[in-house]
């Protein structure tokens, strides 16, 4: 009897959980049945999928990918539904607009080129020294776009080297104020009367050129992203300096910013764009041909600026009021102290209103089309100008909300990339 | 970029400017290209196909024109204009012809300060039904519901043309063609009204046309043609000739067959004379002698012209009925040219 024991010794095997308890089972009743009211949200949830789909799905999926018209479709017996051979025979059309076909890599090469320049701004593990190529690249993609000989571009980028120049080697020297003037004078006079000569000049010893496409020839998703993505990058700074503006002591710059701010915000967009297609070439001399895109561009990046500039102040209002009183403390000047303690701050609370503009103003560059730019929506129009695929509606439309899902998807994905990376708070 | 591309502009703008005071002829001559303004797309009218290339009845005005003025066809910019920004574009200079399915009427014409040179499609407004209504005529049309595109033409026609008979109906305002097709093929109204062109080209569309009749009555005049600015006289008569030439050569019987041959001269002096082998037309416009013969050769007589855009060989199939020559019974008639 000595060996009786009260006490186990070897412990039990482990079993199993209840059925019920886990894995899927478990998940769908907590998550998806865990009470009457949710059952009856998740059975009507399942059955307004299923209705969707069963509707979409077999509208959407058919072998219609090579026809060649509307009546192709209709006539052809396995083809119920969709009619997806506009997009194959206008794919390029919706991506390039009329931008010459053998010409399209530069396009191409213009966005690699972009993905390419942004990097090291946005990723600070990518080295310092390729922050020259992200300056040189609006040079670049202008040429690349827009063709002609390189050194007009080149020249114009020049102006600003020589700027810098002057001013890291004046202000030492002479002090701020002179070095800057210097630099601004010496630069408007670069540009305005030497560009033009010199550029030539050096053509013609060195030419390289590329064919001249127009802006009228400039369509689909390639103008809206050149739209796009010149009126962020533009309204970016012009945004900062607007909202800094606004928090001036100064009375005269308060009151610009202020005014400048209410007047764009107080108009709608088409409205301006309406401005920069009929009512801009009545103050310009007749027969003056002032580029339709870029008085786009420059009205959208204007428009664009005044609410990122709201939003941006939201951002400054957010920080306590000592940390300008640090920045003070520690002897800063005005600019040092934005560049150093306010600003870091202050952008990367208002990343997710700056980013939601960002996304908002790639979208609005749809409404171009109705000043007769050929955007892809513009270019819905033109395509059911064709009778071979007049009255096709959804399939087109579809394709763009989806190209358009894909850009602002990724904008904001890399948005929320940005705030994590950003977190200082635990 | 945007910098450059600004200064670049300016420099632009400087050297046009300098030949801003010369005419609208001279300009163009100075550009070799010819501006103009065209539909974002309408079947059969203008409109870009895969390649980007425009084409239509509307396109090929501006065709013949840039040939007659620039011995080139090719030689134009279209400038695609809604209809919303088309008057001011032209009245800005942006464009320096308007061929963009714009019906003439008294206050475009004198309030609008536009020159009308010409009409290349008299259209009026039909009404279509789908068969199964089993309506022959728009007088059986009371109490109806009507698809109609807002802020034209046609929603005053239609409410004249009811009040007059003393019928009532319900309209269904829509904002674009495309939206209206799709609407009437929906159900969403028996009716659907707009001009007869566009009926005919929309049911052309239709996976079933058949099922869907238009109603004998034409219940508005719209006689579309090509526009240019007041004031450049010189232009507009340009515009007009050339225009007229498109439709003389029809009544001519000259062709893009026999264009060649009759260049070189014929026994009719009135043939002789439009191709610039007798008297001194084309001088007296500012143009070649052999501008009509040019004009020609874009794209072939008014005739031409129509059947290879908004023919019955075409899928909009279009009988030329009021576009027929004034021979045919027709209204299409060129003063002469002497």
């Amino acid at each position: 009897m000595a060996d009786l024991s009260f006490v186990r010794t070897d412990m039990l095997p482990d079993q199993p959980a209840p059925l019920g308890e886990t894995g899927v089972l478990r998940w769908l009743r907590t998550n998806l049945f865990s009470s009457i009211p949710n059952t009856i949200i998740t059975i009507a949830a399942i059955y307004a999928v299923y209705f969707t789909l069963s509707h979409f799905l077999p509208w959407a999926i058919q072998p219609s990918w090579t026809k060649t018209s509307m009546r192709d479709c209709f006539d052809s017996v396995e083809v119920t539904g969709a009619c997806w051979g506009v997009v194959t025979e206008r794919f390029n059309q919706l991506m390039f607009g009329f931008y010459p076909p053998d010409q399209q890599w530069r396009i191409m090469l213009t966005v690699v080129l972009m993905l390419a320049a942004i990097a090291p701004v946005l990723f600070d593990k990518i080295p310092r020294k390729a922050l020259v190529f992200s300056a040189i690249y609006p040079f670049l993609a202008f040429w690349l776009i827009w063709g002609d000989s390189v050194w007009a571009p080149a020249m114009v980028m020049a102006g600003f080297v020589i700027a810098y120049y002057i001013i890291k080697f004046l202000n030492p020297v002479a002090g701020a104020i002179v070095g800057i003037t210097t630099a601004v004078l010496v630069a408007v006079i670069w540009w305005l009367y030497a560009v033009v000569p010199v550029s030539i000049f050096i053509n013609n010893i060195i030419p390289i050129e590329l064919d001249i496409v127009k802006s009228r020839e400039i369509g689909g998703f390639a103008l809206s992203i050149i739209i796009g993505v010149s009126g962020i990058a533009l309204s970016f700074p012009l945004g900062v300096i607007l909202a800094l503006g606004r928090q001036s002591d100064m009375f005269i710059v308060k009151v610009l910013c202020v005014g400048f701010i209410e007047f764009i915000r107080g108009v709608p967009l088409i409205a301006l764009l309406f401005v920069a297609s009929t009512l801009l070439s009545f103050f310009l001399p007749k027969g003056t041909s002032f580029d339709l895109l870029l008085r786009v561009v420059i009205l959208v990046t204007l428009f664009a600026a005044a609410y990122l500039a709201e939003v941006i102040r939201g951002g400054l209002a957010a920080l306590p009021t000592g940390q300008y009183e640090a920045a003070d403390a520690l002897g800063l000047d005005y600019w040092k102290s934005m560049q150093l303690i306010i600003m870091p701050q202050a952008l990367k609370i208002s990343i997710p209103g700056i980013v939601s503009n960002f996304i908002g103003l790639f979208k609005d560059t749809t409404l171009v089309s109705i000043i007769g730019l050929l955007d892809p929506v513009g270019l819905t129009l033109a395509i059911r100008g064709d009778v071979d695929w007049a009255g096709i509606l959804w399939e087109l439309y579809l394709f763009i909300a989806l190209m358009f899902w894909i850009f602002t998807f990724s904008m904001s994905r890399y948005s929320m990339y940005l705030e994590r990376k950003l977190k200082t708070s635990h | 970029m945007k910098k450059s591309l600004f200064i670049s502009t300016l420099a632009a703008a400087g050297m046009v400017a300098g030949f801003a005071s010369a005419g609208t002829l001279q300009d163009i001559q100075a550009a070799g290209v010819l501006k103009c303004g065209v539909g974002t797309g309408t079947a059969g009218f203008a409109a870009p196909d895969a390649s980007g290339y425009w084409e239509g009845i509307d396109v090929a005005v501006c065709r013949a024109v840039a040939a007659a003025v620039l011995n080139d066809k090719d030689a134009v910019e279209f400038v695609p204009l809604t209809s919303k920004v088309r008057f001011s574009s032209l009245n800005s200079g942006e464009v320096d012809m308007l061929s963009r399915t714009t019906t003439w009427t008294f206050s475009r014409d004198v309030d609008l300060a536009l020159t009308f040179v010409g009409i290349n499609y008299y259209d009026g407004q039909g009404f279509m039904v789908p068969k199964d209504l089993g309506v022959s005529s728009a007088l059986e049309l009371d109490g109806a519901t009507v698809c109609i595109q807002t802020g034209t033409t046609t929603e005053l026609n239609i409410a004249d043309y009811f009040r007059v008979n003393g019928m009532t109906y319900e309209p269904v305002p829509i904002d674009t063609a495309a939206e209206a097709q799709a609407q009437y093929l929906a159900g969403a109204c028996d009716v659907y009204t707009t001009d007869s062109s566009a009926l005919a080209s929309s049911r052309s569309t239709f996976e079933n046309p058949d099922a869907h009749v238009m109603l004998p009555e034409i219940i508005s005049k719209e006689p579309l043609g090509p526009l240019v600015r007041h004031g450049d006289d010189q232009w507009a008569d340009v515009v007009r000739w050339t225009m007229n030439a498109l439709i003389a050569a029809e009544e001519l019987g000259i062709t893009s067959a026999n264009l060649e041959s009759l260049a070189a001269g014929s026994n009719n002096p009135e043939i002789n004379r439009f191709m610039g082998t007798e008297g001194t037309l084309g001088e007296m416009l500012g143009l070649e002698a052999t501008w009509a013969a040019q004009a020609i050769s874009a794209g072939g007589n008014y005739g031409e012209i129509f059947e290879a855009t908004i023919g019955e060989s075409t899928p909009i199939g279009l009988a030329r009925g009021l576009n027929a020559q004034w021979t045919q019974g027709g209204l299409m008639y060129s003063p002469p040219f002497r």
